[in-house]
């Protein structure tokens, strides 16, 4: 039956438990920056991650990257065409991937191949109980196994969208100059021309970097906080794809706003 | 995996990406034709500056000399204050004629500096006194239509 006073504490419930897990995902974070040190000190633990979140994670950036390039060149040309300045596809598609596309489309694409599994991975040891024989042998999992994950993805995160602009910007050129024939000199010079070395490329690496840190934050705690069980593993899962995701986007606008106010 | 190849695999990985860095700044963005000499700056005073921007080029004979660093609105005179920042190697005469312009029809805004005759030479942070404003296509309209509208009275 219907009763508003059981909806309050329902929903009193649920945002309790969402500030909770609010606060634990920031004590959390803070034991990872302490016991940073150990993935440091012991490098092959961060290469490995950085191999299974960066190095795996390559052919869907790079292929995904191509595509969103060409299909920028495409519609852009379409658009362009319009207005007689089909000579501004190389700066409409660079900017548009440096600043936007390929930080949140990267960011995206990361979180659901890299994450997921770091987050299923972590879970899984929780499953298994690997982590609790783990502290019985008086080896730290956050500083063994959770500091090696976070700091793998957030060096991968950055590397990633940066080849994935780099990409699309050499599909939008592979669809606009080679199959539709717009001047080669005038793509490049309008590209280079409009595109700020500091203004754009360096805030679109700014922001893949602060999107890798909240990818790699919400995996490792979503695996490390998931119910020891088969379904709570997978619920996990979900939950690091659909926050990460929210996360990205919402991120995007902040830093947007702040980034790129008033002056373009 | 053994050591050796996941080191190979993660070094290929870091190249690969520092690569597309590299591939961005220089071929994408602007840094190797980035002015990396010393700037100074100079102020110029305009009724209106139409749609200019900070960050837009500051042309002088059609070559990029500077940029616009900022724009604020004078509280006593009404007039937009335009900052500009002007690379070092080029110094201009004090009776240059600092102008807004648009690149062809629909291009971007952008001021140039048409360099006067006079022998001595703006300093920096001097102000360049002689400019002209934007075009504003709603006020050339409206006064081609007064001035028809005149015309019609007139031959009455």
């Amino acid at each position: 039956m219907f009763s508003p006073a059981v909806l309050l504490r329902k929903l009193g419930h649920a945002v309790v438990e969402r500030i909770w897990r609010l606060g634990f995902a920031t004590r959390f974070l803070f034991a990872i920056l302490t016991h940073s040190g150990t993935a440091f000190r012991r490098l092959p633990l961060t290469l490995r991650e950085i191999y299974f979140s960066g190095v795996l994670s390559l052919v869907i950036i790079l292929v995904s990257g191509l595509f969103v390039g060409m299909v920028l060149g495409l519609q852009g040309f379409e658009t362009l065409q319009r207005f007689g300045s089909t000579e501004a596809l190389g700066i409409m598609v660079a900017l548009s991937l440096t600043r936007e596309l390929g930080p949140v489309v990267a960011g995206l694409l990361f979180a659901s191949r890299a994450g997921t599994s770091v987050a299923a991975e972590i879970g899984l040891m929780k499953a298994t109980e690997q982590l609790k024989a783990m502290d019985m042998m008086a080896v730290n999992p956050i500083a063994r196994v959770v500091a090696p994950r976070f700091w793998g993805g957030v060096i991968s995160m950055p590397l990633l969208a940066a080849m994935f602009s780099a990409m699309g910007v050499l599909g939008g050129w592979l669809i606009g100059v080679v199959f539709i024939g717009v001047d080669d000199g005038a793509f490049w010079s309008q590209m280079q021309a409009g595109v700020d070395w500091r203004y754009d490329i360096w805030n679109g690496i700014i922001k893949s970097f602060v999107f890798g840190i909240a990818v790699s934050l919400i995996a490792v705690f979503e695996g490390y906080d998931s119910v020891p069980t088969a379904e709570g593993v997978s619920r996990a899962i979900t939950r690091t794809v659909v926050t990460s995701a929210l996360t990205i986007l919402a991120l995007d606008f902040v830093l947007t706003s702040f980034m790129f106010r008033g002056t373009s | 995996m053994n050591r050796t190849a996941l080191d190979l695999w993660v070094g290929f990985f870091v190249a690969l990406g520092l690569a597309a860095v590299l591939f961005l700044a220089t071929k994408v963005g602007n840094l190797s034709s980035a002015n990396l000499s010393e700037t100074y700056t100079l102020q110029a005073k305009f009724d209106n500056i139409g749609g200019l921007k900070v960050r837009g080029p500051v042309k002088s004979a059609g070559v990029l000399v500077g940029r616009i660093t900022d724009i604020k609105l004078d509280p006593t005179s009404y007039e937009a204050v335009v900052t500009l920042s002007i690379d070092g190697r080029f110094r201009f005469p004090k009776d240059t004629f600092a102008s807004i312009y648009t690149a062809g029809l629909l291009g971007e805004q952008y001021v140039g500096l048409d360099v006067g005759g006079d022998e001595k030479m703006l300093q920096a942070g001097d102000t360049v006194t002689k400019t002209q404003s934007a075009v504003v296509l709603e006020k050339l309209i409206s006064q081609f239509l007064f001035s028809k509208a005149a015309e019609g009275q007139d031959k009455k």
